[in-house]
């Protein structure tokens, strides 16, 4: 087993009555990539905000890069590493394209207030550099030539894989996609698994894939977690997850519930 | 990007060119009053470029970080109060060629005062969002002017007479470009894009690394500085300062004019601080019915224009 780059251990997350997630052990290695997935209402986003920080667990703990993360804030969390997408697109809508991808690297510039305001050599050698790097993001994504573009204005998919350089910009060392596939037709898909594959190869980072599509997440994922009501009701090679009958269930139903049915 | 090398050099001829003029308009007034050219008019030049300073500041918060402030009035008021009551205590044990001194002093702590106020307001209450946000600053300024209206030490509600007549044409255009420079440069660099992440989405841009808490009370306190700024240049220039001063309908002037502008771009603000200041000296045989005018000009931007009257080119890109 490679080393765990996230831990999750007993995890339980109550709102008022209702147990969200439920004692949820859950770890992701170095470079590997995970998927996530679950019938509707089962928990994915939840345990999504409770990495990235949103929610903090009611029980349990989490660990990243073997610290955990107790009370950390979204943001302290991006800078220790973990960046996000999010399922309903949320781009800066004032921002150019180039500017949501340099809104994320404000996280790595060299200078301050005072450096803005003073305006001197170090200020300019830093916003070179910071330019250097969103241009270089955005041309690997081709989203080079709209950098003057309202974000916004882009087409869906663009704005989708803008969302994604931008979460990159951060420098992560684990990227979190969530439902990154929603909304797209099947040419968009195979392009989104080829993209995917690509990141973790290009940036060697840990991707965890919150998804709803079968495809895409038994096309890509080494390991996947099956959450259904809040509880992992399996984990294992896409290849095992196909053949469980647990998993079966939950998508599709008990014989006796399909028999009823008819 | 546009800005880097030219900024510095943009706001030092601002600086010049002020400096350079005042004496010019000064001479103007003394040999040629009541022609073309009174002291009617240096004043609404001087009314001008400290509305420039206030809608300008007040855009930081409102406009480009995206918060709802109604207290802008309490931190100029609180700006005015320091810096006159500095120079009333002072003035006559300072000899003439130390007066910029005492005066510059005294604007930097009436900004630094309002700043402090700020960060004690901004602090807690910018955990809040939208209209509870909008309740509590307008409840601040209340306060501030409260507290203003029935201090003795601050005249009460008599208010503070005999203020020196400090402010000039150069000092309030001298300050006003440095407001715009700080305000400009501040948002237009990678640091500065934070303000307006945080504007946008503040999910999002928590997500993205962005300490939403932290840029919003960065605002609130430079947006107070400069009131507070604001501030001391007013007392020195109407030489009176009394509570009713700052009362909230100084906030709302304020606001309109950043709405005018539409939110978040500097000329445009910049453009409404001007003709927000002409606008009630020309209604002047009327004014009464100046808030008639203002309430119309607002129902009317929000139909025609939501997005500003003086906004240039499509799009709402926040550039300055």
């Amino acid at each position: 087993m490679t080393r765990a780059l996230l831990q999750l251990e007993n995890v339980t997350i109550r709102f008022g009555g209702l147990t969200a997630v439920s004692k949820l052990d859950f770890h992701l290695g170095d470079q590997e990539l995970v998927g996530l997935i679950g019938p509707n209402g089962a928990g994915k986003t939840t345990v999504f905000n409770l990495i990235t920080g949103v929610y903090q667990p009611t029980e349990g703990s989490i660990q990243f890069r073997g610290e955990p993360t107790g009370c950390l804030k979204p943001h302290e969390l991006a800078r220790r590493g973990i960046a996000r997408t999010f399922q309903n697109i949320r781009l800066f809508p004032s921002l150019t394209v180039f500017d949501n991808v340099r809104a994320a690297l404000q996280l790595h510039r060299e200078h301050g207030i005072q450096n803005a305001l003073w305006r001197g050599k170090h200020f300019r050698e830093s916003e070179k550099s910071v330019e250097a790097q969103v241009m270089e993001l955005l041309e690997i994504f081709s989203l080079g030539r709209v950098r003057d573009e309202d974000a916004t204005s882009l087409p869906y998919g663009d704005q989708r894989r803008l969302e994604i350089v931008r979460a990159l910009a951060t420098k992560p060392k684990l990227l979190c996609l969530d439902e990154p596939a929603a909304g797209m037709n099947p040419t968009e898909k195979v392009e989104l698994m080829r993209l995917i594959r690509f990141i973790q190869e290009k940036f060697q980072i840990s991707i965890l894939l919150v998804e709803h599509d079968m495809k895409v997440v038994m096309g890509i994922c080494q390991r996947i977690g099956v959450l259904d009501y809040g509880i992992k009701i399996a984990e294992g090679t896409p290849e095992e997850i196909q053949k469980n009958s647990k998993v079966i269930e939950a998508y599709l139903g008990t014989e006796e519930q399909l028999e009823a049915e008819c | 990007m546009t800005m880097h090398s030219g900024a510095k050099r943009s706001l030092l001829i601002a600086i010049v060119v002020a400096v350079a003029l005042a004496p010019l308009l000064e001479w103007i007034v003394k040999t040629h009053s009541g022609n073309y050219f009174n002291g009617y008019y240096l004043g609404v030049l001087i009314d001008i470029a400290i509305n420039i300073i206030l809608a300008v500041s007040l855009n930081l918060i409102n406009g480009h970080t995206g918060q709802f402030s109604l207290g802008h009035a309490g931190f100029m008021a609180v700006g005015g109060y320091t810096a006159a009551k500095l120079t009333l205590s002072l003035q006559a044990a300072v000899p003439v060629w130390a007066q910029p001194i005492l005066f510059s002093a005294a604007l930097l702590l009436g900004g630094l005062a309002a700043a402090v106020i700020g960060l004690g307001v901004g602090a807690p209450s910018l955990r809040l969002r939208g209209d509870y946000l909008a309740i509590v600053t307008l409840g601040f300024g209340e306060i501030i002017r409260v507290v203003f209206q029935t201090t003795d030490f601050f005249g009460a509600a008599t208010g503070l007479p005999a203020i020196a007549n400090w402010t000039n044409f150069a000092w309030a255009w001298s300050l006003a470009a440095v407001t715009v420079f700080v305000v400009a440069c501040l948002v237009n660099s990678t640091y500065g894009r934070g303000f307006i992440a945080t504007h946008d989405d503040e999910v999002a841009a928590s997500a993205m690394g962005v300490n939403p808490v932290r840029y919003k009370v960065t605002a609130f306190v430079i947006g107070a500085f400069f009131a507070g700024i604001a501030g001391g240049l007013f007392a020195h220039h109407k030489r009176f300062l009394s509570p009713t001063s700052f009362d909230f309908m100084k906030s709302i002037d304020i606001v309109v004019m950043v709405i005018l502008g539409g939110m978040g771009r500097t000329p445009g603000v910049i453009a409404a601080a001007i003709i927000l200041t002409v606008l009630p000296e020309a209604l002047r045989t009327f004014a009464e019915y100046r808030m008639i005018v203002y309430s119309l000009l607002i129902i009317g931007l929000m139909i025609l224009r939501p997005q500003g009257l003086f906004t240039i080119g499509k799009g709402r890109t926040a550039k300055v």
